[in-house]
């Protein structure tokens, strides 16, 4: 694992002057990612808020080759990459090592740019996806994703007078890419940026797909104050929200375990997204959602324990 | 003056790494973050965690931060483990 | 030069040219009648006989997106489809053009759906034909053979992708005499492979397909515009030399005994075989007939075709697919506007036929030059948009 005095020797490149709100946890882990990954590395965003705020003509707060395609197929695309570079690397038109990153946010990723992904990491491509899950489509104005919590608040889920918030349990993408069977799957947050940065060494150096899902507060869409993004990252791992553990060789192993389990209102309650879920009336869908919290963590557990 | 279509590389290729480099976005901000370096342990947090890549580090040391980026989230302020780096108001400061 | 003479059909033809090409990547997905191509190209490398990394993509829209990924990082590309394929790829389309990347697909003209079918018409490239890609159509498998090689060659000297279509069915599986180059005389005739530029220059790191706002768009969209507009010249450029080196010359048309023709016909595709049986009859009864088939459609050579036409006294265009405007088909709407500029204006009337793979027969064909004759002695249009070969 890289030191914070390592990494600041090391030369931003994902740089300043992008276009990212205040308190964008999204850009906090693409920098990071880009500070481990190094100059050898391309990157390839999905349309959506970190293609948007970092690539705007003439400007590019990329400091590494970057391509945008389209929304649902940055992993096609850099599966395309991969697949030039190993035939040129086969014909001895190209020596040195080149990562290969792909990303989108959970639009990208969980819905419209699934198939796609699942198609890149079926064919073995040695290529790095990673989803910054900010749990919704934060970019076209909040809308709701298989990725949104259960009862948060979204621009088309909204908390209605009869329908309180999304009434669906967010989809569990990162165990769907385990089940492809492919050699690491990880999920991580960008408060504990040593897990992080760790998962993201350890997937580049191990040879075919790999998937990193981290989660990526978001002060406009979650609705809290931006200079909380890193404790809201924090809290989700705390309550066991948003696990911190990695799947290798299909081996679950959890990096965080929290001394004591926080009751996930402790996070929802800071979010105006959740607001609603603080009336009488809906301390059912509190109870529901911490109900589905225990039950997957505790599975989760077991994996863990189980060694599967 | 901002390049016709003969001058521009093709494909929407930008080819100056970096170039949003070029685009301050200080100007957003409403509060400025300001270091005590008494306070200051040099632990970095602040650094890891700025979105803005705007805390200026030489050395292993924070040395200060770019203003002409730091959009003002007060994430360093927040993080800060010794309470070394407070939010003062723009307008106050002016 | 020693040519092979085969019998091969036209997804086979495309195939070989493939193998000839052989590109750095080649990423598809299986599609009626387009399939075999894939197959085989598969087959190639599998036995080794290619150097080309395939990618058995899982739809269409991502075997063109990795093709855009591996032609952005200085791959020679190449992909094939058919119909919804094409329709799949149709957001990508525009994208690889846009961003200048000189893919080419081995396409089979196949009808969109719905209702669904599997045969032929030119509904799926017509709708693609405004994407930014030069779009070849090929008569038969030598042409399919052929116009793969040169499209190869034109994509890459203008930065532009390039479609290479063949009826479905009629031509792509079809088997025919088709010659085939020496596999050293197709790599000297394409060249090293141009790439407008490469990602995998970690030392010169670019951005590529960004937001393009207000500002700059519509001035990368002008460099486009003219890129397609440079393709006129290599068309010419690519198939003059083709001639040259092969024995066959190619333009953007071909004018079958057009030179003292007064009625012409305008066909792409298959049909053009067709009505040259037909033309050769008729002429021999005397009419003065001719057909004009269309090899590029895009780039429109609009100069170069008003010129060719004007002085017809009446052009009925064949065209395998429906605008849906409820005028007309679009080869009718483009040749019709490129003549208007002239002032001798011939007039020009629109049969629709064949959707859905109907057969169109000579007899048909020869009615549609009767039609002419009489539009022509009245000087007037009782209708100008016909529907050929449907039932009423």
């Amino acid at each position: 694992m890289p030191s914070l005095k390592q990494l600041s020797s090391e030369k931003d490149l994902f740089t300043y002057g992008h276009r990212a709100c205040a308190g964008c946890a999204a850009s906090i882990i693409l920098r990071q990612v880009a500070l481990v990954a190094g100059k050898n590395t391309i990157f390839v965003g999905a349309t959506g808020c970190m293609e948007v705020v970092s690539t705007i003509f003439p400007y590019t707060a990329w400091k590494v080759p970057f391509l945008h395609n389209a929304f649902e197929n940055s992993a096609a695309t850099g599966s395309g990459i991969e697949t030039t570079y190993r035939s040129l690397k086969k014909r001895g038109k190209i020596t040195k090592k080149i990562n290969v990153i792909a990303f989108g946010g959970d639009g990208g990723t969980y819905d419209i740019g699934f198939q796609s992904l699942s198609g890149a990491m079926e064919r073995r491509h040695d290529m790095l996806y990673l989803c910054y899950n900010n749990e919704a489509y934060m970019n076209t104005g909040i809308q709701r994703s298989s990725a949104t919590p259960f009862g948060a608040h979204t621009t088309t889920s909204p908390a209605g007078t009869v329908i309180p918030g999304k009434q669906q349990f967010p989809k569990d993408l990162t165990e769907a890419i385990a089940a492809h069977d492919i050699p690491y799957v990880a999920q991580a947050a960008p408060h504990n940026w040593a897990d992080f940065t760790k998962k993201v060494e350890k997937a580049l150096t191990i040879e075919g797909p790999t998937f990193i899902n981290v989660l990526s507060p978001c002060p406009l869409g979650w609705v809290y104050p931006p200079h909380l993004s890193i404790k809201m990252s924090k809290l989700a791992a705390e309550t066991c929200f948003w696990p911190l553990y990695e799947v290798e060789n299909g081996i679950h192993k959890i990096n965080f375990k929290p001394r004591e389990k926080k009751p996930l209102i402790e996070w929802t309650k800071l979010q105006g997204r959740f607001r609603h879920l603080l009336s009488e009336s809906n301390k059912h869908i509190v109870e529901e959602a911490q109900k589905e919290v225990d039950r997957k963590w505790n599975r989760l557990l077991k994996m863990a324990e189980a060694k599967i | 003056m901002k390049k016709g279509w003969k001058e521009l590389p093709i494909g929407t290729q930008i080819i100056k790494p970096g170039s949003s480099e070029d685009f301050k976005t200080g100007d957003w901000r409403i509060e400025k973050p300001i270091i005590d370096f008494d306070k200051c342990i040099h632990c970095l947090i602040c650094w890891i965690y700025c979105p803005d890549s705007s805390i200026y580090v030489n050395d292993n040391k924070v040395t200060g931060i770019n203003y002409d980026f730091c959009k003002g989230c007060a994430i360093c302020a927040e993080e800060c483990p010794k309470d070394a780096i407070t939010m003062q108001s723009e307008v106050e400061s002016e | 030069m020693e040519k092979m003479i085969v019998a091969k059909t036209g997804n086979e033809a495309m195939a070989e040219a493939m193998r000839q090409i052989n590109p750095d990547v080649v990423a598809a997905y299986p599609i009626t009648p387009a399939t075999e191509v894939v197959q085989i190209f598969s087959s190639f490398v599998a036995d080794g006989r290619v150097d080309t990394e395939f990618v058995p993509a899982e739809s269409e829209h991502s075997a063109l997106s990795a093709c855009v990924g591996a032609a952005a990082a200085g791959g020679r590309v190449m992909t094939s489809t058919a119909s919804q394929g094409l329709a799949l790829m149709h957001e990508v389309l525009f994208i690889a053009a846009g961003l200048r990347l000189p893919i080419v697909i081995c396409e089979v003209n196949r009808s969109l759906s719905g209702p669904i079918n599997i045969h032929c018409d030119h509904s799926d490239t017509m709708a693609s034909r405004d994407s930014g890609w030069i779009q070849i159509y090929s008569e038969d498998s030598q042409e399919a053979y052929d116009n793969t090689i040169q499209a190869m060659k034109i994509a890459e000297k203008v930065f532009l992708p390039a479609i290479v279509s063949v009826d479905a069915f009629i031509i792509s599986h079809s088997m025919e005499r088709l010659e085939i180059l020496p596999d050293e005389e197709v790599q000297a005739f394409i060249g090293e492979h141009r790439k407008p530029y490469d990602l995998l220059d970690v030392d010169n790191p670019i951005t590529l397909g960004g937001l393009d706002l207000q500002d700059y768009f519509f001035e990368h969209k002008r460099q486009e515009i003219e890129a397609m507009k440079e393709a006129k010249a290599a068309v010419i450029e690519v198939g003059k030399e083709f001639g040259e080196k092969f024995g066959t010359s190619y333009g953007f048309f071909e004018e079958y005994r057009m030179e003292d023709a007064d009625l012409a016909i305008i066909a792409l595709g298959s049909t053009a075989g067709t009505t040259k049986v037909v033309v050769n009859a008729l002429r021999e009864k005397g009419m003065k007939v001719g057909l004009f088939k269309i090899r590029v459609f895009r780039p429109l050579a609009s100069e170069e075709i008003k010129k060719s036409l004007e002085h017809m006294k009446a052009i009925a265009i064949l065209d395998r697919a429906d605008g849906m405007s409820s005028f007309g088909g679009p080869v009718f709407h483009e040749i019709r506007s490129c003549l208007y500029e002239s002032e001798k204006r011939p007039i020009v009337t629109n049969y629709i036929y064949g959707l859905g793979g109907r057969d169109i027969f000579p007899e048909e064909i020869e009615s549609v030059y009767k039609d002419l004759e009489k539009v022509a002695e009245k000087g007037e249009v009782k209708n100008l948009i016909n529907y050929l070969g449907v039932r009423e």
